[in-house]
């Protein structure tokens, strides 16, 4: 197999995933889409790193999933606190700052 | 692991078509439980390739953490702001839906065109980095310690922020003092007095004298009535009320004090 396609793979599921942020419109959603973007990113780390023999990739995969996990947290809860205001977990609803 | 083997082509292409399929899931499932869930598998498809690619400790936190922990944080989450929330279909970007699809497609042309053009060497595997620190998990630990020490220590302070961040955000000031049951009823009495037509007693319980005593069996009234208000709100409002239906919910019919409705609606219940 070649070892490109782990590469490729990870751009589809990149690309599927900014697909989702851009068209739906419920913020988990979204947000899962986000989650799907920084695996895809994560795919192509370790595929590097297993491509130069070098752990640095991995070790930044790792930091991504911290990084992946306090986003979660704080856009979770960001998500809690709209809908409670707006009573709609829409991104289109949140428009207050707009007018 | 340098080179890939035939299981590792077989795993790949039965993992890539799942991941993708699941990727398609969560991007055009209606309900969003099923993106939920689609996601998931492509998390553990990804788990797989991590194990697959010689990164065993991160595929088991690849499972542990995202499949185990950010995507109940998810299911939490959507069970708190209802399930049954739906996309809305009135764009406030016109057009912005289908000038999306090209786009995205061209991105991803442009991202694999890159990836097809690069000069990228062949596979040397990490089983010499993993053997010189004595395995995958020492050997990532030594890096995480010595290299990326100033990061691990920042994103110490990223996860802390983060969790003071979410108790900040999702924090409710009680602005009133709690009121008592007692204070509650005697308001109830109050209102009641003055003519409006509420309940002053506590509403009955479902299934008295009904044929099941179960929460979404409606309690009948001594002629043989069902009483909307003895069956929870949720459950009217999911229509799986038992005996009969569909029933009014409490919005558009608080008549009476005790809210019956007409026999001829009951089908099972009344015999």
């Amino acid at each position: 197999m070649n070892p490109d396609n782990y590469l490729y793979l990870s751009a589809i599921l990149f690309t599927l995933g900014a697909l989702g942020v851009l068209i739906r419109r419920n913020a988990i959603v979204v947000f899962m889409c986000i989650e799907l973007m920084l695996n895809a990113a994560n795919l192509s780390f370790v595929t590097f790193s297993r491509m130069h023999g070098a752990l640095d990739g991995q070790v930044i995969a790792f930091f991504t999933m911290v990084v992946a996990a306090a986003e979660v947290v704080v856009g979770l809860a960001i998500i809690i606190t709209v809908f409670r205001t707006r009573r709609s977990a829409s991104v289109d609803d949140a428009n207050l700052l707009k007018y | 692991m340098g080179n890939t083997g035939h299981g590792e082509t077989f795993l790949f292409w039965i993992g890539s078509a799942v991941s993708v399929l699941g990727a398609l899931g969560l991007i055009f499932s209606k309900k969003i439980v099923h993106a939920a869930l689609c996601l998931c598998t492509v998390m553990l498809c990804l788990a797989f390739f991590y194990m697959a690619q010689g990164a065993v400790f991160l595929g088991v936190v690849q499972i542990v953490v995202y499949t185990g922990a950010v995507m109940m944080l998810f299911l939490f989450v959507l069970m708190l702001i209802g399930i049954e929330s739906q996309d809305s279909l009135t764009e406030t970007i016109r057009g912005q839906r289908w000038l999306a699809v090209p786009l995205v497609l061209v991105f991803g042309a442009v991202m694999i065109g890159v990836y097809a053009h690069a000069n990228l060497p062949a596979f040397i595997g990490t089983d010499a980095a993993n053997a010189k620190g004595g395995g995958n998990v020492p050997a990532l630990a030594e890096l995480l310690f010595s290299r990326y020490y100033w990061a691990f220590e920042v994103s110490s302070a990223v996860l802390i922020t983060s969790a003071v961040g979410a108790m900040v955000l999702t924090h409710k000031e009680r602005t009133v003092a709690r009121k008592s049951q007692r204070e509650l009823s005697i308001e109830r009495f109050e209102r009641w007095g003055k003519g409006e037509k509420i309940q002053v007693t506590g509403l009955p319980n479902p299934g008295v004298y009904a044929q099941h005593n179960a929460v979404d069996t409606p309690a009948l009234l001594p002629d043989g009535t069902p009483s909307e208000v003895s069956v929870n709100a949720t459950l009217r409002g999911r229509d799986t009320v038992r005996g009969f239906r569909p029933l009014p919910l409490p919005s558009s019919k608080r008549g009476g004090s005790n809210g019956s409705i007409e026999p001829a609606a009951n089908e099972e219940v009344s015999q």
